[in-house]
């Protein structure tokens, strides 16, 4: 009994907590919520993420802040935890009520979040780059589509200028990302020409250490007599122990090169890379690039997490994007509603850190610039390859029939995500 | 486009009154190709390099060298060529052409001459052939590796030359193989092809057979395609011999990081009886200990760099044993005999550890130095590599296994914690004091999972999850080698390293370890003590 009471007058002095500073507030600032895994086996990449962005609120507040209101960031932990990235996002929208929330890392979070966010309206904000084959009402992706990503690397390794590759190892992670993914590169191989005698797949668990036996086997693979390249989707943690057995079995850039669609500078901070260079990346961001807007944010950033030798990456350029584009948008639409933000989101314009600009289009993925970068003794990587312009994100494959078909376009007449036919044919709406 | 031209036409107009000049006109000539380097196109570069490499200059190579190693640089303020050598925070400045040294630059004044993987196997085409009668036997024989590789007929003349005077047996092993590839792919006569592909049929290395199977589709002569495809088969039994030897090896060697994870455990659990959920932390913190004394060492002693590792052993035991002590004397002695509240205490403090470690050390890997000892591989023939790291691991488990069987088996401690744990009221009769017994027994168990830490550090990520994956192989290996028993966890890591890696060529590594899994389910059905049951009257109680 006593038990009871106590825990009721908890629950009741958690609800006027919560809601007493929501009611207060919520007049004078505007609300945004992080939605990154600062515990867990995800921490490693977003806890970046969330500094990121608040470096990215705390320098417009300093700006005088959006709408003549204050920023206010709402920071939750889902702590890598799947079905609590829904409870987190739950809370963030109904009880904190942001208005805006950026997070997210695995497809599988974000699989998790999307029910909540189109039953509640809300807007999400995904940073990283994804398999695709999705486009929602509710979520701007600012990472990159295979597209942007992928699709170019491939095409790169089998050019002359990348080593002319015609064998291929696909090395993936467990997961709907690498198991999407290779079903794309699959298909584009195959319109390339390439047969299934010259495509080997393998998927390994989430932080697999022991590679000593798939690593032989590709060598033996790629002594077929073609040129080999493999084409890791590999995530998070296993990546260090693969490489370092990259490294130990003297597999160098120049026989089989590794291009990596998950490891970016924060992933290479842990390892030695001597025995790497060469091995590439493809990103729409390196920290490498020499332009005055990437040597800014760096400084910026260097600044605010008050040391000078962390890391810039990908995902915090797609956050640098995504945020400045939902303050232009705020600012056009006069309004932080979520409908009106939507539709001021379309065309949006920023600068790339590596130049360019970016767009956003109408399936709600970005256009950006695709580079190719090899690794370097220093753990940086060095641009050997880009588009000459930027690139349409695609948010449903070319390469997979059923995909083919669909578009996704969320303006007038289509209003929809994954549609053969626009939603609302030739009819034109009243008044128009 | 034009500028292009303009500019091929502007090198030609200046280089032409100096190659006209003979004897200044080799290192000018030189210079202007070095200054090719500098090129924004690769495609360019990759013509200075081929004319860098044809010019017969002495330096040739050694400028070659410095480009591949990323030690050719330009300075930005003047935009001159230079190789730079990293001396402390700064480096010191050499003409590339002369090798004067020509001052000292930090690294934001220079920019590196940026090369592509096409062009890094050009340039190593390129400096072995320059290499090949280099008085070095290593550089000798990383040439005819190179030259393997290119396989570039012009050479072939140079390689007779280097393999009529070579003297060692091993160098001379490799040119013949470098110089019976060129011919394979290059030589005019079918019978001379054959007696290639004959020569080749001795080695049994995946580029050999890569090479050979090649050379098989695309061969038009007859008897030459029949030689080749005896060669191939030849080399292909030999390197299935070999895979079935390299699967043993990984096969130990998985065994051996098992036993280093589980041995700790194989005390804790298998001695103690306490099921510690905080075990794989242990091991996380031997793994930070490594990070930790290797940061020390940088700064304070730098040369000591390459036995950092060595120092941390005893480290991570102390620090390790140490916290372990801490949990026993704090929470576990309060809960022996309930299995289940000591199992969620050690879970939940195994997620404070997490995430105390993350709070001060922050969320990403950790970088470990591998000592230069260990890294790299030796390779026995083609088909197998041993990699170092995972040589030393093993014999690091081996050494750490037999010391804890001497310590348990022939000192006074070791009798103490056998008779505490066979009859604890009898040993407290005997003056035994058993609570001490206990705390110290907990320590020993952690601070040997602290040492496989240190060990783990060179093959994982040093990051606070460290641990976790490693929790369940180690609990798997204690059971299946029989709780209670130390023999029985030596062989069951093995037993278990070896199937695991037998099983993955065919099933995958996630089928694998599931297999695995459910084998292990079933020989416990059947055999609930596992391989070694412990006899006597301890068994009863």
């Amino acid at each position: 009994m006593k038990m009871r009471l106590l825990s009721l007058a908890c629950a009741a002095l958690c609800a006027v907590v919560a809601v007493l500073p929501g009611q207060a507030r919520a007049a004078d600032t505007i609300k945004v919520g992080i939605l990154h895994s600062l515990s867990g086996t995800m921490a490693i990449s977003e806890t970046t993420l969330k500094d990121a962005m608040l470096m990215l609120i705390a320098d417009q507040n300093a700006k005088g802040g959006l709408l003549g209101k204050k920023l206010e960031p709402v920071v939750v932990d889902p702590a890598s935890n799947w079905p609590l990235f829904a409870e987190k996002a739950r809370e963030l929208l109904q009880k904190d009520k942001v208005d805006v929330v950026f997070g997210c890392w695995t497809s599988v979070s974000r699989k998790s979040v999307l029910p909540v966010f189109e039953e509640l309206n809300g807007l999400l904000f995904y940073p990283v780059q994804y398999e695709g084959e999705e486009s929602s009402r509710n979520v701007f992706y600012t990472g990159a589509a295979p597209n942007q990503q992928a699709i170019p690397a491939v095409e790169y390794l089998m050019s002359e200028e990348g080593g002319g590759a015609e064998r291929w190892v696909l090395l993936g992670t467990d997961y709907v990302y690498p198991r999407t993914t290779n079903k794309i590169l699959r298909a584009f191989l195959h319109s390339k020409g390439v047969s299934d005698a010259d495509i080997m797949e393998n998927y390994t668990p989430f932080g697999h250490s022991d590679w000593q036996t798939i690593v032989a086997d590709v060598k033996s693979f790629a002594s077929a007599g073609k040129k080999t390249a493999v084409v890791s989707t590999i995530n998070g943690d296993a990546n260090v122990p693969f490489y370092k057995e990259l490294g130990n079995q003297g597999i160098s850039a120049e026989t089989i090169p590794v291009v990596a669609f998950s490891v970016g500078e924060e992933e290479l901070a842990g390892l030695d890379t001597a025995p790497l260079v060469g091995h590439l990346a493809a990103w729409n961001y390196f920290m490498s690039v020499d332009t005055p807007e990437n040597k800014d944010f760096i400084a910026n950033w260097h600044k605010y997490i008050k040391n000078p030798k962390r890391v810039t990456n990908d995902p915090m350029e797609a956050h640098y994007i995504g945020f400045n584009m939902w303050v232009q948008a705020v600012e056009q639409a006069g309004t932080t509603d979520v409908d009106a933000v939507r539709q001021a989101m379309y065309g949006q314009k920023v600068p790339n850190l590596t130049g360019g600009i970016a767009v956003m289009n109408v399936n709600h993925h970005l256009s950006k610039p695709v580079l190719i970068g090899e690794i370097q003794p220093d753990g940086q990587f060095q641009v050997v390859w880009q588009t000459d312009d930027v690139v349409v994100g695609d948010a449903w494959s070319d390469f997979i029939p059923e995909s083919a078909k669909l578009t996704a376009d969320w303006t007038f007449p289509w209003v929809c995500g994954n549609c053969e036919k626009p939603r609302f044919g030739d009819q034109k709406p009243a008044g128009l | 486009m034009i500028a292009v031209t303009l500019r091929a036409l502007f090198c030609l107009l200046v280089a032409w009154p100096l190659l006209a000049a003979s004897g200044q006109a080799v290192a000018d000539d030189l210079e202007a190709l070095v200054a090719g380097l500098g090129s924004n196109s690769f495609a360019e570069k990759a013509r200075a390099i081929d004319a860098i490499a044809a010019s017969g200059d002495p330096r040739a190579a050694a400028i070659l060298e410095a480009l591949v190693d990323g030690d050719l640089q330009t300075r930005r303020d003047d935009d001159r060529m230079v190789i730079a050598e990293a001396k402390g925070r700064t480096y010191v400045l050499r003409d590339p052409l002369s090798g004067a040294e020509i001052g000292e630059a930090g690294r934001a004044e220079l920019r590196p001459i940026i090369i592509n993987n096409r062009l890094r196997g050009q340039l190593r085409g390129a400096i072995g052939g320059l290499t090949l009668l280099s008085p070095d036997p290593g550089r000798r024989a990383s040439a005819a590796d190179a030259v393997f590789v290119t396989r570039d007929p012009e050479l072939l003349p140079v390689l007779d030359k280097a393999l009529a005077r070579e003297s060692e047996g091993w160098v001379r092993d490799r040119l013949e193989r470098a110089a019976a590839a060129t011919r394979l792919a290059a030589a005019e006569d079918p019978a001379a092809r054959i007696a290639a592909a004959r020569t080749l049929a001795h080695y049994a290395d995946q580029d050999v057979r890569s090479l050979l199977t090649a050379s098989s589709q695309s061969e038009q002569d007859a008897d030459a395609r029949e030689a080749i495809a005896a060669a191939l088969g030849q080399v292909e039994t030999r390197l299935a011999l070999w895979g079935v030897l390299a699967n043993v090896f990984q096969g130990i060697s998985l065994g051996s990081v098992l036993l280093l994870a589980a041995v700790g455990l194989a005390i804790t659990f298998g001695v103690m009886g306490v099921i510690n959920m905080a075990h794989g932390e242990m091991v996380m913190l031997g793994a930070y200990t490594t990070f930790v004394i290797q940061q020390l060492v940088l700064a304070y002693a730098p040369d000591w760099l390459n036995w950092s590792v060595l120092i941390a052993i005893p480290a991570a035991f102390v620090v390790a044993g140490g916290i372990g002590i801490l949990i026993e004397q704090s929470i576990i002695r309060f809960l022996y005999g309930r299995p289940l509240e000591t199992l969620l205490a050690t879970w939940g403090l195994s997620l404070i550890l997490q995430q105390t470690v993350r709070t001060i050390f922050g969320p990403s890997n950790r970088e470990v130095i591998s000592p230069s000892w260990m890294s790299g591989a030796i390779e026995i023939s083609g088909g197998l590599t041993l990699t170092y790291n995972r040589i030393w691991i093993i014999v690091f488990s081996l050494i750490v296994f037999t010391l804890l069987i001497v310590l348990m088996r022939r000192s006074g401690f070791g009798l103490r914690i056998r008779a505490v744990t066979q009859n604890r009221r009898m040993a407290g009769a005997m003056g035994i004091r058993t609570g001490r017994v206990d705390a110290m027994t907990f320590g020993l168990g952690s601070g040997i999972a602290g040492i496989a830490g240190v060990a783990l550090s060179q093959i994982d990520n040093v990051s606070p999850n460290l641990g976790q994956g490693y929790i369940i192989d180690s609990f798997m290996v204690v059971v299946f080698g029989g709780v209670g028993n130390l023999m029985g966890t030596l062989v069951g890591a093995f037993s278990l390293g070896l199937v695991n890696k037998f099983l993955e060529p065919y099933s995958g590594a996630v089928l694998g370890k599931i297999f695995v899994l459910v084998a292990i389910i079933l020989f416990i059905q059947k055999r609930p003590q596992g391989i070694f049951a412990p006899k006597g009257r301890a068994a009863e109680t």
